[in-house]
């Protein structure tokens, strides 16, 4: 992207504007590049890795190389290839669980904060569902089923959803307050659309904010059970799983740990930076500050 | 006052009889046969049927839930499938590694962040609280286990410093019980720090602006009290509730962490129990650990009327 930025050809106008942006968010920009390359990796896997489930017995536990750029693991199987198909599973959980819990946190949310009923009894619920550590309900929701992908985002999922409720809540009690709200009211507005058109834009802001910090929280659960044994089956390469796996191997062979760790690292980090970027942009109380 | 506390306690007994709810209901919600998943792909019929009486999956629900309550509120979390041990037993064998771990992480973790935090806001924008910011970041992003892996690697395996894993009661000394804590607490309390250190940074660069820490500058008070009594004690509340919404994060760290250190304690039973598809153990614990939470969160809410005197007379 920085070559992109510094190309003679731009036109002088585009190119200080593409600077002007890069130097007021540095944090965005610098998320988006490395989630972007880490997604670039996810989606080009099978043509630049070799097969990530192939077991080569006589190159088990060699170390990084020409050949093998991530060496092998314990049973001489491609680190790299398994860590460039292991961000396909990341990627994939983390979007799906921020789409999906947004979306249903979004109904709910919308509904308990416009009507009292509903809100008494929905808030009491997720009360309780809040004070589940997200990771032991997951375990349980897992253990209880024969496991899979979906299965594991249906888990992550779950627990997710009473944040969004509850800041979509919070927006619409105070947005139902303003105005343009009661003008709306007062003009024959039915509910569903005084709901979609009037208080959904404002829900909007703190929401995209929010699905960026449950995406990578849903990448870092579903790491987590994979390595405890609760998550995607063994057979299948995520970061989490090869970490496990190797385990037994930290001072031998400690690249079988350290090369999905680092990248599932790099993936959290940058969807957080992404994240910590879209605040600073949306919030107009923390953009006044900043000046 | 008194109703505040009351009402706190009544809320926290509705969110308790909520969890119970949702921990009954998360073994007869899934799909399929409950007792057949427990028992295993390799069960016979009549294992499952066993395992059915077992935990008296033939009644009507309504009749298994009252039980389920009767038998929890006197204490008893039901009986292990695999050793046929009381849950309860099991998890007091275990508590003494899961306490020490916790504890250590909490005090260690919250000093550390909130000097961090102290000092980034009072330095604010220059090279220190830039650093101590991007740390918070980058510690708040890598998973417990590899950083577990990582402080293992260096300090364990190439320095040599300490154990590479394991648990020493604290009945053989205090040192030996300490070398086997330093590296699990540091791992489990990397998260953490960033956590509360980032929320005390926010809270007192807006306390640092007020007019009572300007008088107080202006009247010549120096600045470890103008930081310590001034500031700190305003930016509390938030800080407190951090600390408590955080303790959610510690817990399910406690989990992983007492695997990749191989330490005997109460998470370490979980993920025995997930293996052997132990139900009763599974239910158990989230049931005691959900229960710790809301209490510590209690806890919290109360410890804001000495924060905050305001709250007591709304």
């Amino acid at each position: 992207m920085s070559d992109g930025v510094l190309d003679p050809a731009m036109p002088e106008a585009r190119r200080s504007r593409w600077l002007t942006f890069v130097r007021r968010n540095p944090t965005l920009v610098a998320g988006c590049v490395i989630l972007g390359f880490m997604a670039i990796i996810a989606l080009i896997a099978p043509w630049i890795s070799g097969d990530p489930l192939l077991m080569q017995p006589i190159e088990r536990l060699k170390p990084p190389s020409d050949r093998f750029l991530f060496g092998t693991d314990n049973l001489g199987r491609d680190v790299f290839a398994r860590t460039a198909y292991g961000a396909r599973v990341s990627l994939l959980v983390g979007l799906v669980v921020a789409v999906l819990s947004v979306g249903i946190g979004l109904v709910i949310g919308l509904l308990s904060g416009y009507f009292r009923r509903v809100d008494a009894i929905v808030s009491r619920m997720l009360d309780g569902l809040m004070a589940i550590p997200a990771i032991l309900l997951a375990i349980a929701l897992v253990s209880l089923t024969k496991g899979g992908v979906s299965i594991v985002i249906l888990a992550i999922t779950i627990p997710e959803i009473p944040r969004v409720v509850r800041l979509v809540r919070g927006v619409v009690l105070t947005t139902r307050e303003e105005p343009f709200v009661e003008a709306a009211i007062a003009t024959g507005t039915r509910v569903p659309l005084l709901l979609i058109r009037h208080i959904l834009p404002s829900t909007l802001p703190p929401l995209i904010v929010q699905a960026s910090y449950i995406c990578a929280s849903a990448i870092l659960i579903e790491a987590s059970l994979s390595f405890l044994g609760a998550g995607i089956p063994p057979e299948i390469p995520t970061w989490g799983n090869m970490i496990a796996g190797s385990r037994l191997f930290l001072g031998r062979a400690p690249w079988t740990i350290f090369c999905p760790g680092l990248a599932l690292a790099l993936v959290v980090l940058a969807v957080n930076l992404v994240g910590d970027g879209l605040r600073d942009r949306l919030d107009p109380k923390l953009q006044k500050k900043m000046r | 006052m008194k109703s505040y506390v009351i009402q706190r306690l009544f809320s926290t007994l509705i969110v308790m009889a909520m969890v119970g709810v949702f921990v009954f209901l998360l073994l007869h919600l899934s799909p399929g046969d409950p007792a057949a998943i427990i028992a295993g792909d390799n069960a016979t019929s009549e294992q499952i049927d066993g395992i059915r009486q077992k935990l008296g999956l033939d009644d009507p629900l309504p009749v298994q839930f009252l039980r389920w309550v009767s038998h929890v509120v006197q204490g008893d979390l039901g009986i292990s499938i695999f050793s046929n041990e009381p849950v309860l037993k099991l998890v007091g064998q275990r508590l003494e590694p899961t306490i020490s771990l916790a504890l250590t992480t909490l005090l260690v973790a919250v000093v550390i962040a909130v000097t961090f935090g102290v000092i980034a806001a009072w330095k604010a924008g220059t090279l220190i609280d830039r650093l101590l910011m991007v740390i918070s970041v980058v510690g708040f992003s890598v998973p417990v286990f590899v950083v577990g892996y990582i402080l293992i690697y260096v300090f364990a395996i190439w320095l040599r410093w300490l154990p590479v894993q394991g648990y020493t009661p604290i009945a053989e000394g205090l040192w030996p019980w300490m070398r086997n804590l330093i590296l699990p607490a540091t791992a489990l309390g990397l998260a953490y720090v960033a956590l509360i250190a980032r929320i005390t940074r926010a809270t007192m660069l807006e306390v640092l602006e007020e007019d009572y820490i300007r008088t107080a500058v202006a009247k010549g008070v120096s600045n470890r009290t103008m930081l310590l009594k001034h500031a700190l004690r305003n930016a509390g509340v938030p800080i407190v509730t951090i600390i408590g919404i955080g303790v959610a994060l510690l817990i399910s760290g406690v989990v992983i962490t007492e695997t990749v250190f191989n330490i005997p304690g109460v998470g370490r039973l979980v993920v025995d129990a997930i293996a052997k598809r132990d139900y009763p153990i599974i239910q158990g614990v989230i049931l005691i650990f959900s229960g710790v939470y809301v209490i510590i969160n209690l806890i919290v809410d109360l410890t804001y009327m000495l924060l905050d005197p305001r709250i007591r007379y709304k």
